[in-house]
């Protein structure tokens, strides 16, 4: 192994998400949950391992899951769909 | 440069011969009477230039793989007779919608359904015009000789490449099987056209047209080439994707038929025998003008002063001729086609009451011979 | 999905026309990753599709796409790879397009072995028209002309390919989105035709019909129902029911149509030259 491994980050491009839940549903850490528009939201970052179920099993296109550029930091984030 | 010595063809192997001329490199074809030497010229001829013929599945594929390779950057064609080109019209519609340049062969033969698949017929020039869904204007050029299959072979293909869409040779079982004499141009005798390129490096919109001198016809690119652009059936706007918005839809649909309506002058090639003066016209086409030409020439030595108007191109369909010579009171308008009255309908259009029409029809694979022609001619003089 | 996958994207075309949960983002998903672990370029990639949800997806996929007409796909397809064969071309289309409509072009692409790789986003129904059966509705179950229930028997679409000479022939689920993504890379690395049946799941027009209402019911249902082609091979027919195998069932060489067609041309040209 390497030296300490930059934590896990999930983006969210909410105006892709079509609110299917499967993202939460796959995430076997629970770091995901629905909020009341039940788009996914961030709810536990530490607890992510980068298994990216939640990614591969969103059919929006509209989860990436990264290393984190500093930290643990999560963005929620609106692209324009243009 | 001077040409070859004559030589003996057939329609269909100067169609072949014509194809390869012009630049095809691809041919898709299934086997149907009587085009079917066109598919087998093609595979023997086809790979000696470094071409590539196959046979499909079907004719809906044939039809489809000639698009496929026509958006892949080389000249394409397929040839079918009646039934098979029934089945290929909603491909046909796509090569229009998507402005796929390529030429498809119809040796037309007796229908309805399967007919007499061996006799001629003309039965198909409303089918080439009309037979797919929604509005798309249409070229179709349609050879009485031999040699003019040669050289209409390759005006189809510079049309088809020139306005990015595709043309229908409309030839019949006659011009298909027949063998006459055709000299064959020398390399450099034969004008060749080929579709314009969008710029390599540009933001490459397929369907935009353009500022300039035919503009209405945008460029096309070819898969491979780095410009990673979308083609689809669906109405589209200028970057090539989907639309719902009439606004642009609507331009796009105009832009298909007027990019053919507008150069209706241009495309429109007939050959007119007497008809300066003449008080009887004789319009006809494809094998029949044949019978016409030998009619008009022996109703002239009986000193009726008949005229010929050979057409050419089929589609669009000139009025503006069929007006010009109108305009010079005509007694009637004749007009031999082996179909039920196809030809005599739009002529009738053109006319719009300026002189009566007369058919002369046959349609159960008997040709027309030139005495049926003054016959009815001299039933008016 | 990561910015190293959305470069394979057209972004300004999204979201997609794709239903809530519908699989086919997913199976869309595990294509561009495939490309991307290949490190295919691009730019000699072409994707093309018939008629249907399925064959949307070209248009959200940054390539030469081209969305044909229904069922046609793997025809247009044929001209683009003897025309250019050095192009890597992906036909997406649906079963209702590739086994219905489409069937006569599947066949004949598979038994001339040309190399084509057809991802069958596999949903057993016509979701476009809202959810009349295809020839890959499974026996028994609803759809919209199929109110009493199926009574047709269906295909099993990789047995059919492999029947036609297909040789290479894999399936894979949405619930198996990372053995997908490798089995479609297997399939395009393929020198052949390539065919991946790959299970969508359409909650709205399939789903709602049989009592699968919700997207995650759909995958839970692959999960429980995708067995291994070993584990495949052990359960006695009788007792199968509604399991499925998922895997690559096939995986052969045999000659490729355009390098065969490659000869056809070398021949020819040296017969021409020495007349």
């Amino acid at each position: 192994m390497e030296g300490k491994a930059r934590p896990w980050g999930v983006k969210i491009n909410s105006s892709w998400c079509k609110r299917c839940g499967l993202c939460v549903a796959f995430c076997p850490r629970g770091v995901l949950r629905l909020d009341d528009e039940g788009k996914p939201v961030v709810a536990d970052i530490a607890r992510c391992t980068g298994c990216l179920l939640c990614e591969m099993h969103c059919p929006d296109f509209a989860i990436a899951v990264k290393r984190s550029e500093q930290g643990g930091r999560v963005k929620t984030q609106a692209v324009s769909g243009k | 440069m001077a040409g070859s010595r004559p030589r003996l063809f057939q329609g269909n192997e100067a169609c072949v011969e014509g194809a390869i001329a012009a630049g095809m490199r691809f041919f898709a074809g299934y086997p149907i009477t009587p085009s079917t030497e066109i598919a087998e010229l093609c595979s023997v001829r086809l790979p000696q230039v470094g071409g590539t013929f196959i046979q499909m599945e079907d004719e809906i594929a044939s039809m489809a793989a000639i698009c496929g390779a026509s958006l892949a950057g080389v000249k394409a064609m397929t040839a079918t007779s009646g039934p098979g080109f029934s089945l290929k019209q909603e491909n046909i519609g796509f090569a229009a919608e998507a402005e796929i340049p390529c030429v498809i062969v119809n040796v037309q033969r007796v229908g309805p359904s399967t007919g007499m698949p061996t006799s001629p017929a003309q039965g198909d020039l409303m089918q080439a015009r009309w037979g797919r869904h929604g509005d798309q204007d249409i070229v179709a050029l349609s050879p009485a000789y031999v040699e003019e299959v040669y050289f209409l072979t390759v005006e189809a293909f510079n049309i088809s490449e020139e306005l990015r869409t595709p043309v229908i040779l409309l030839m019949d079982e006659v011009v298909g099987h027949l063998r006459e004499k055709v000299t064959l141009p020398g390399p450099g005798d034969i004008v060749i056209k080929d579709r314009k390129k969008p710029a390599p490096g540009s933001r490459y919109l397929p369907y935009a047209p353009m500022e300039g001198e035919d503009g209405d016809i945008p460029p096309l690119g070819a898969f491979g080439d780095g410009f990673r652009f979308h083609v689809t059936g669906l109405t589209h706007g200028p970057d090539g994707f989907p639309t719902n918005d009439p606004g642009v839809g609507e331009p796009q649909i105009k832009r298909i038929n007027s990019k053919i309506s507008s150069r209706r002058e241009k495309l429109c090639k007939a050959e007119e025998l007497f008809t300066e003066d003449a008080d009887v016209l004789v319009v006809s086409f494809g094998s029949s003008a044949r019978s016409a030409k030998k009619a008009v020439k022996d109703l002239r030595a009986m000193g009726v002063r008949a005229g010929l108007l050979r057409l050419i191109t089929v589609w669009p369909f000139p009025d503006h001729l069929i007006q010009r010579i109108a305009a010079q009171d005509l007694k009637a308008v004749v007009v031999p086609e082996m179909n039920l009255g196809q030809l005599a309908r739009e002529v009738r259009r053109c006319l719009d009451g300026r002189a009566t029409v007369i058919g002369v029809n046959r349609v159960a694979g008997r040709l027309i011979e030139p005495a049926d022609i003054i016959r009815a001619v001299q039933g008016v003089t | 999905m990561g910015s190293d996958l959305t470069k394979y994207l057209r972004v300004e075309k999204l979201p997609h026309i794709w239903c809530a949960g519908c699989g086919h983002g997913i199976v869309t998903r595990a294509i561009v990753k495939a490309i991307d672990e290949l490190g295919l370029d691009p730019v000699k990639v072409t994707v093309i599709s018939g008629i249907g949800c399925s064959s949307r997806a070209p248009g959200y996929m940054n390539f030469d796409t081209l969305h044909t007409t229904h069922g046609r796909a793997i025809a247009f397809a044929t001209g683009v790879k003897l025309a250019r064969p050095e192009l890597k071309v992906i036909v997406i289309t649906g079963d209702g397009d590739a086994a219905a409509i489409g069937g006569n072009h599947l066949i004949h692409a598979a038994r001339r072995n040309i190399d084509l790789t057809v991802i069958c986003y596999n949903n057993t129904i016509y979701g476009m028209t809202s959810g009349q059966y295809s020839p890959v509705t499974p026996l028994g179950s609803f759809a919209s002309t199929a109110p009493y229930g199926m009574v047709e028997r269906p295909f099993d679409l990789c047995e059919l390919v492999m029947g036609a000479g297909g040789t290479f022939v894999a399936r894979s689920t949405t619930y198996h989105a990372r053995h997908l993504t490798n089995v479609i890379k297997q399939a395009i690395q393929h020198k052949g035709f390539s065919f991946v049946d790959a299970f969508s799941q359409c909650p709205t027009y399939f789903g709602r019909r049989n009592n699968l209402r919700e997207a995650l019911a759909m995958l839970n249902w692959y999960k429980e129902n995708a067995v291994s082609r070993e584990d495949w091979a052990k359960i006695p027919p009788t007792e199968r029911g509604s399991k499925f195998p998922i895997g690559v069932f096939k995986d052969e060489e045999a000659p490729e149509y355009c390098e065969s067609y490659r000869k056809v041309i070398e021949k020819a040209m040296k017969e021409g030259d020495a007349k």
